[in-house]
């Protein structure tokens, strides 16, 4: 494949250290122009540092790299002003008004027809009914629309997003990615972590992070291709209560109850198939899947954590 | 170069904040009143070794004698022999002395002579010790008033013997007190100016220490950071507002100065006009300053109160600066509040000007300078 589109991201061994504790490790990853990047890992997998040090919020220990072609290092304030950064945690002023909170930000990016672009961006929210409502009595939901609104209103050319759906209900979810993916159609590109697997496959492609480390990258077909995990579904009566039993036996890296189903999945197929030996008869009926997202994270996960 | 967009972008957020925040306005307003009213005039005390400028145009014992009884006291030190009534004069203004005291070319003659039976010339007059003290802080001087009173009976006890006995019966001499500054000895002259500077520390050191410290908290200061506001703009667009607040403040502590309390207005309008703004912008980027090494709002508060009480007590505020010990004093100066109450006070009760302020004045733009400098230094656009 050819490469076709520019990278709006080229960060090169990126490492940042809180005390001792070594946060990202040499982290390397390009993001194409105008692409949605999922940004996925567990808790504590130095995301959001990687996010902060991309937008020029942290400085990292070492490493380089350019940011829609800035020095990360040398550039964070024009690096900020072409940014858009959603922080997990709302960071809007509570006390402050809807309309005032989009002015503050309209003000502190310096931009001309202030007025006008509140109003614009109050109209697409439709919040111009509850401009003068204080944005702390606004719903998660809202809230989480409401800042992203505030981040596109100096129409940058990369948005981050830290976990923008923690907490929001599944259609407010869904509103959310609308407007993300209309954003990523004008030509805008999009880097979003979150924990959400239905959030994860409606990404352009994937970057998996754990301990630190990129240990997947590709789109959601590419990642669960590569994981090279074998998942079996077993369903009948008493299926769902076998979870423990078989996840027990060698071979066997998870055993998750579905429903009144179980998936079952190991990363070597021969020792998987010799595991399940013991219950591949009637009634139960076993049929071998496709593993989900979610299977090859949990996989991605356990691998990580015995290499730590 | 900064932008005027973003700093105003900064001070507009900042007032509709602090209009929405009730406590607030219960700070800025109630805080001077209530406390002009709790200090109005409970403070006291006892200081001795006040410094004293001497002029003595009578070089005989008893002179001497009166001299020595005077530092027997232990209220008085004499720091300063002066050789004209211009040098006594600017002793005391300038604070050197706390009290001049003159002892007139006849005093030995008069005393051994007694007073005039005959009358003539007006009034019997006897020998006189002219003592002249600086009232402005009547706290710092009262007791000491009460002992010198007592020294005409008792300073020429053991010299006035053989014929002159006799002359021990009366009063042997005269002390002749003149209070300079707040004749009446009204402890409200010196506390209520006083107030000012610790109302406009409490409120501002403290306001500003908290307002940084609650965007981190509240999570709001990484979503400022993230924009290309620049450090000084956050700094004066935040801090615009409350110099406005310091103003109110000092407005409404001197209009109740002068109404409730009748606290005289000298004049050194110059000299009050800049120690107030000195100050003003020292508490603001002191507590700026603070909020950069907090953590947490708690930490702001307690490095607040960390300065604010020395600031009150060790700044010649709750007792007399001379009262103190040296260290305490060495400690005091180092508070800009003690430099400040310098100036007011001098303006106020004195109504000295630049001219005589500048030390103080001097030092006030030094803790601006330096304060300023540092919250500049520690400011981090970065979360790091």
């Amino acid at each position: 494949m050819a490469e076709a589109r520019r990278l709006a991201i080229d960060v090169e061994g990126l490492n940042k250290s809180f005390g001792d504790k070594r946060v990202v490790k040499d982290l390397t990853i390009k993001v194409e122009e105008g692409r949605i990047t999922g940004f996925l890992g567990p808790n504590g997998s130095g995301k959001t540092t990687t996010l902060r040090m991309i937008c020029g919020l942290l400085t990292p220990d070492s490493g380089s790299g350019t940011c829609l072609g800035l020095d990360i290092l040398k550039d964070a304030r024009r690096i900020k002003r072409q940014t858009g950064y959603m922080t997990q945690k709302f960071s809007l002023y509570d006390d402050l008004t809807i309309a005032e909170n989009l002015m503050f930000t309209a003000r502190v990016y310096g931009l001309d027809r202030r007025r006008e672009r509140v109003r614009d961006a109050l109209e697409q929210l439709g919040l111009t009914q509850r401009r003068d409502q204080a944005a702390g009595t606004l719903s998660g939901g809202w809230k989480q629309r409401l800042a992203l609104a505030a981040c596109v209103l100096h129409e940058p050319k990369l948005l981050l997003l830290d976990e923008p759906t923690a907490g929001v209900d599944p259609k407010a979810r869904r509103a959310f990615w609308d407007e993300i993916h209309a954003l990523a159609g004008e030509g805008m590109t999009v880097m979003v972590s979150t924990h959400y697997m239905d959030e994860a496959e409606r990404c352009h492609d994937i970057a998996y992070i754990a301990y630190g480390e990129l240990i997947a990258r590709g789109t959601a077909e590419e990642v669960i291709a590569q994981s090279k995990l074998a998942t079996f579904r077993v369903e009948g009566p008493g299926a769902d209560r076998l979870a423990r039993e078989i996840g027990a036996r060698p071979g066997v890296e998870m055993a998750a109850p579905f429903g009144m189903a179980l998936h079952v999945s190991g990363p070597d197929r021969g020792a998987l198939e010799a595991a399940i030996a013991p219950w591949r008869k009637p009634p139960l009926v076993w049929t071998e899947i496709e593993p989900t997202l979610e299977d090859v994270f949990i996989h991605l996960m356990n691998r990580s954590k015995d290499n730590w | 170069m900064f932008s005027s967009t973003r700093i105003f972008a900064v001070m507009v957020k900042e007032f509709t904040q602090l209009s929405r925040d009730r406590l607030t306005y219960a700070m800025i307003l109630l805080l001077p009143i209530v406390q002009l009213m709790l200090f109005g005039y409970a403070i006291n005390a006892n200081p001795k070794h006040l410094p004293v400028a001497v002029m003595v145009q009578d070089h005989g014992p008893l002179a001497r004698s009166v001299l020595q009884a005077m530092t027997n006291t232990g209220y008085f030190d004499i720091v300063e022999e002066a050789t004209s009534s211009r040098e006594l004069d600017h002793a005391l203004e300038s604070g050197k002395a706390q009290f001049t005291v003159t002892i007139p070319p006849d005093f030995s003659r008069k005393v051994v002579r007694g007073p005039d039976p005959s009358g003539l010339n007006g009034a019997p007059k006897g020998a006189q010790v002219l003592v002249e003290a600086d009232a402005s802080d009547p706290a710092s001087t009262g007791p000491a008033l009460a002992a010198l009173s007592g020294l005409a009976q008792t300073a020429l006890v053991h010299d006035l013997k053989g014929p002159l006995q006799p002359r021990q019966a009366n009063q042997p001499f005269e002390v002749v007190l003149h209070a300079r500054y707040n004749p009446e000895n009204v402890s409200a002259y010196n506390i209520v100016p006083g107030l000012l500077g610790v109302v406009l520390s409490m409120t501002l050191v403290m306001m500003t220490a908290l307002g940084m410290t609650r965007e981190l908290e509240r999570g709001t200061m990484e979503g400022l950071l993230a924009t290309p506001v620049r450090p000084i703009e956050v700094m004066i667009g935040k801090l615009l507002p409350y110099i406005g607040i310091g103003l109110i403040q000092t407005v409404v502590i001197l209009t109740l100065a002068r109404v409730l309390f009748h606290v005289p207005f000298e004049g050194g309008w110059l000299a009050l006009a800049l120690g107030t703004a000195l100050f003003i912008v020292g508490s603001l980027a002191l507590g700026f300053l603070i909020s950069t090494a907090a953590k947490s709002q708690l930490q702001a508060m307690q490095a607040s109160f960390f300065y604010l009480l020395p600031s009150i007590l060790l700044s010649g505020f709750a007792f007399p600066f001379r009262g103190m010990p040296a260290w305490a004093q060495a400690i005091g100066t180092i508070l800009p509040v003690t430099h400040f109450l310098r100036v007011i006070r001098g303006a106020l009760l004195k109504g000295l000007g630049t001219g005589e302020s500048w030390p103080s004045l001097a030092a006030l733009s030094a803790f601006v300078l330096v304060v300023t400098g540092l919250a500049m230094a520690r400011y981090r656009t970065t979360l790091d």
